[in-house]
């Protein structure tokens, strides 16, 4: 069968809403769509876990550590969902690592600013987790049937992410002024990063949307990015705090919320390496594997070690 | 740079705005086989495929498996076994193997048509 076919035919069961499977066969450019995004996406769960281990042994109470070791184990867990989603594809585990720790690979830019109070555990768990989620929650309907399910196993999790979150700003919120300072300047600062985890607007696209076409993805950002602020919109005024957008207005018309411009710059610099915290979170990955490796051949040689016992035996 | 500007989501940065580094990335000798991960999420249920990880060997992929796939109490057995020994079937040849149930509708009960006052057998 000529290639044409083959392409007609995968584009016919995408458009039947059929899954693919690892073995079917596909585009070489769909698989490596899917390796790209999924592996990225691993790296954000795999990096994520920094900015809040950051807070695990400053967390105000036993109770809040449990939860934020709870949270960062997920993300771990979520992490392995993904890099196992990526493999069926093709492409080993230790290179998708090589390529994180070399600088090849990269992860959402958000995990590059700074955690520095704990009310940004808060902040993060509502808007970083929520903002995620909603990406997430359209890439269970996502073609690649691997990646789906890890999608549908996140999802379960994750809203106890957003949830966390949210109540952590409350209690803040309810506290004393230092403590409502403090989380209205988390909020201030983790508003616009969050807005541009959804990636550049609309209008900006200049290729015609082969992802779309294949149902990798289904929503656009600025959909998906509206969707967002509308809901957050009416969030924050439960924790009776504000978003920090002087143009952020409810828009009659429209039945969405208008906002202000996002600082287009500032994003790119980030994705590109000069983000405040992206040397940092890459040397703290690459010590990691680096200091673990004698582990990881330990428990080859004790595995090795067991096996040569139990054929003695 | 608006000419490379792609439509792209969280965790889908493009190839040509990825970087590349001068870290020299170690060679790891110890490359964990793949296991395939089954649950039984309770009592009187069939194992499940829940998915797949590395680990050196059977223990230590169970052991593996409990903290990534049971966290929340999904399930009350594990199974695991190395995916390099699962045979599967070949989604290209999937017309031919099942070609053979296509045609024998008389092997579903819905073939057969009844009365109404037995129509509940």
């Amino acid at each position: 069968m000529p290639v044409q076919d083959f392409e007609q035919l995968f584009q016919k069961k995408i458009d039947n809403e059929v899954k693919i499977e690892p073995k079917d066969w596909m585009p070489d450019a769909y698989r490596k769509t899917n390796i790209r995004q999924i592996s990225q996406h691993a790296h954000s769960e795999i990096v994520g876990m920094l900015p809040e281990g950051n807070w695990i042994s400053r967390a105000p109470s036993l109770k809040r550590k449990a939860i934020l070791i709870a949270k960062v184990q997920d993300e771990a867990g979520h992490g392995l969902y993904l890099y196992s989603a990526a493999e069926t594809l093709g492409m080993s585990r230790e290179e998708m690592i090589n390529d994180l720790h070399s600088g090849k690979a990269k992860y959402s830019s958000i995990f590059n600013y700074p955690t520095l109070t704990w009310a940004d555990m808060g902040a993060v768990g509502w808007l970083v987790d929520g903002a995620a989620i909603l990406n997430q929650v359209m890439l269970c309907r996502t073609s690649y049937g691997p990646y789906a399910r890890a999608m549908v196993r996140i999802c379960k999790e994750e809203s106890f992410h957003q949830r966390q979150g949210f109540e952590t700003l409350l209690v803040l919120s309810r506290g004393t002024d230092e403590q409502k300072a403090m989380c209205q300047d988390a909020i201030n600062r983790w508003w616009w990063p969050s807005l541009m985890m959804f990636g550049p607007k609309d209008s900006e696209s200049t290729n015609s949307d082969q992802s779309m076409k294949w149902k990798i993805k289904r929503k656009t950002n600025d959909e998906l990015r509206q969707q967002f602020i509308d809901m957050a919109a009416e969030q924050v005024k439960v924790l009776g705090m504000t978003l920090p957008d002087e143009k952020l207005k409810w828009n009659a018309e429209r039945k969405h919320y208008d906002f202000g411009e996002i600082d287009w710059n500032e994003f790119w610099n980030v994705v590109k390496g000069n983000g405040p915290c992206n040397k940092q979170r890459l040397e703290a990955r690459r010590k990691a594997h680096e200091e673990g490796q004698w582990v990881r051949e330990a428990a080859m040689a004790f595995a090795e070690k067991r096996r040569s016992k139990q054929k003695a035996a | 740079m608006k000419n490379f500007i792609r439509k792209f989501y969280y965790g889908d940065i493009p190839e040509e705005k990825a970087g590349g580094g001068s870290y020299q990335t170690i060679n790891d000798t110890a490359n964990w086989p793949l296991w395939e991960v089954f649950i039984r999420s309770k009592q009187g249920l069939d194992h499940k495929h829940a998915g797949s990880l590395h680990a050196a060997d059977a223990q230590m992929a169970i052991e593996n498996a409990r903290d990534v796939y049971t966290r929340r109490m999904e399930g009350v057995s594990i199974w695991v076994v190395e995916s390099k020994y699962i045979t599967a079937s070949n989604p290209e040849e999937a017309g031919e193997l099942y070609e053979p149930a296509v045609d024998k509708i008389y092997r579903h009960p819905t073939f057969y048509q009844l009365p109404d006052e037995v129509n509940h057998m």
